[in-house]
């Protein structure tokens, strides 16, 4: 068993109300922080602690933090991002759902540290049950004295406001989630100035992810330097991933980030291996928009050495040979799957959610997806494969957000490593219909020569 | 005439009363979800106009929010609409299936409503739910681990709540 942080306590029955919550130790942070400590010396802990930015990025959240502006009588705001959305993704539900007050634990203590009287969480709009179960913590948090004005007496006030989103995407990029903030579509604002200096309502704005914030949590409790000592190198701390796909225990899993891939998908504690006992053929291991990679390369890198479930190992050999965290949402296929479909699906998904201001993303995530449909259905040509690869080089990098570069990557890991089952669905498009590639050498313990 | 009871007058008003003083444009997604759940279950541009009077916003701050938000629906919608996840995870376990027996037992596509008002199919991007995989939102819940027969007792349940079946 590794070290959980966040989510140790979830199951303990009656966790999602106050009492038990409080009993537990929750809000021991909170009184830390703001009896303690000084806002600074919180932002201080989060920067010695390592903390990565759990959304996706992974950018250090204690330096993000440090760029907020305080210009004189502006208000600032914190604001979390529920908006999870990337598919493959459900850890932030999960951790809403069963343990909600230490989100909101996480939220007080971090609306102390960036000064936030007015915290807001965004939530994705499909997720209108969390909306009760969050509404309820702040309730209990609020009516014990650590939400409202004069917390604990240490005359910081601090309310948290539930705002539900209506679905989109896009609104968990930061910029749009702030456009959406405001009442308005999603459209991805153009940086800088970024957030910390003039997001929600032109006052300077802390957007963080949910799990990021629930981190905190244990960061003030066990002091920063305590956390980075747990996981390795600039994987400090625990990652929530959620596996799904053909696995045997699909689900959301607390790592401690110094465990291999393959003791990940393999071992009883985690996916518990390939369903329906099958083999393994590719994965998609930080949600959907990193590159997929076939089960050879996913479980030793390049240089033939093991790979583990932590920042840096998941990207060794950068996009030739390796993939990224992401967001934790990783997606297993096994040998009965279809790259070209599943690319497909994945095309579909971003020419949906492209919200249309950047020409680039708006037009070739939909060409794609047309492109990608023909090969799948038989109707494809060989050129197809070449237009694919041409096209996706011109999204990625040219749109105002990483939308584009989310949606060209799918699309060219799958062409770099799986070339070949594309030329066999174009070149026996009657076959492709009734049969399946199948894993081909993927699976082989061997190491594949990287094309593209 | 589309107007807001009392009571959810006093919901609005606590919607708007999140958000900085000048700032009510930003009540106005949760507002929509909040029209959209107390008319119909859709947005109709008399609804749309209403809540651009009540925000002090012009109504095509309104429109162009309606028709970018997946969830809104501005065309009538079914009593129940099945909105059927069918992006990569979900497809890896099997939600072409669930669609296409859904389409075969409710008779209708995606987008299409049931003769008789009861149902509307769906097809929706990522929901979040890919460990639960197939899956549906139906109202304000998740159904999750979906089957043919679990579809079956989903239909039969929203029968028997609208007071077709017994």
């Amino acid at each position: 068993m590794g070290v959980k942080l966040l989510l140790a306590k979830a199951h303990i029955e009656g966790i999602r109300g106050f009492d038990v919550y409080r009993r537990e130790g929750g809000y021991q942070s909170v009184e830390k922080a703001l009896k303690q400590m000084s806002p600074d010396s919180v932002t201080e802990e989060v920067k010695k602690s390592g903390l990565r930015g759990r959304g996706g990025a992974g950018f250090p959240a204690g330096m993000k933090w440090s760029f907020i502006a305080k210009p004189e009588g502006v208000p600032r705001h914190l604001v979390c991002n529920a908006d999870e959305s990337e598919p493959g993704t459900f850890k932030d539900r999960y951790l809403m759902e069963f343990i909600p007050h230490l989100l909101i634990e996480g939220l007080i203590v971090s609306s102390f540290a960036l000064n936030s009287n007015d915290t807001y969480i965004y939530i994705r709009g499909e997720y209108a049950w969390i909306v009760d179960i969050l509404e309820d913590a702040i309730s209990e948090a609020k009516a014990n004295g650590f939400l409202g004005k004069n917390i604990l007496g240490t005359g910081f006030d601090c309310e948290i406001h539930v705002h539900r989103g209506a679905g989109a995407y896009i609104c968990g990029e930061e910029t749009a989630l702030i456009e959406s903030l405001e009442g308005k579509r999603g459209n991805p604002r153009i940086k800088p100035p970024f957030p910390a200096i003039e997001g929600v309502w032109k006052r300077p704005t802390m957007v963080n992810n949910v799990e990021t914030l629930a981190s905190v949590v244990p960061i003030i409790n066990m002091g920063g330097e305590e956390y980075a000592k747990i996981g390795i190198g600039k994987s400090t701390g625990t990652k929530l991933i959620s596996a799904c796909g053909n696995i045997n225990k699909p689900g959301v899993y607390e790592i401690d980030m110094t465990i291999s891939v393959e003791e990940f998908i393999y071992s009883d504690e985690y996916c518990g291996g390939i369903a329906n006992g099958k083999k393994l053929k590719a994965c998609i291991p930080g949600g959907s928009s990193v590159p997929i990679l076939p089960a050879n390369l996913l479980l030793t890198t390049a240089k033939g050495e093991t790979r583990y479930m932590n920042y840096e190992s998941l990207s060794d050999g950068g996009f030739a040979s390796g993939s990224m965290m992401g967001s934790g949402g990783f997606i297993v296929l096994d040998e009965d799957q279809c790259i070209v479909r599943n690319t497909l699906s994945l095309a579909r998904f971003y020419r949906h959610e492209s919200c249309g201001q950047c020409s680039p993303c708006r037009e070739g995530t939909g060409w794609m997806e047309k492109i990608l449909h023909n090969i799948e259905y038989g109707k494809g040509k060989i050129s197809d494969i070449d237009l694919l690869w041409d096209i996706q080089r011109k999204i990625e990098g040219n749109t105002i957000c990483p939308l584009g570069d989310a949606a060209a990557w799918p699309v060219a890991a799958a062409i770099r490593h799986f070339r070949d089952e594309f030329e066999w669905h174009v070149n026996n498009p009657l076959e492709a219909q009734e049969k399946n590639y199948g894993v081909a050498h993927y699976a082989d313990p061997i190491h594949v020569p990287v094309t593209a | 005439m589309v107007k807001f009871s009392e009571s959810q007058l006093a919901e609005f008003n606590r919607l708007v009363a999140r958000y900085p003083e000048g700032k009510q444009k930003s009540a106005l997604l949760p507002v929509l979800h909040l029209a959209q759940d107390n008319f119909g279950g859709w947005l109709s541009s008399e609804t749309m106009d209403y809540v651009a009077e009540l925000l002090n916003i012009t109504p095509i701050e309104v429109y162009e929010v309606a028709t970018f938000y997946s969830m809104y629906n501005t065309k009538p919608v079914g009593k129940y609409m099945f909105e059927v996840c069918q992006t990569g995870p979900c497809m890896l376990r099997g939600s072409d299936d669930i669609i296409a027996y859904i389409e075969k037992t409710l008779g209708i596509k995606p987008g299409e409503t049931t003769a008789d008002g009861l149902f509307t199919l769906k097809t929706v991007e990522c929901l979040g739910a890919c460990g639960y995989a197939p899956m549906m939102q139906l109202g304000k819940h998740y159904r999750e681990h979906l089957t043919k027969e679990k579809v079956d007792a989903i239909i039969d349940e929203c029968k028997k709540t609208a007071g077709v079946l017994n």
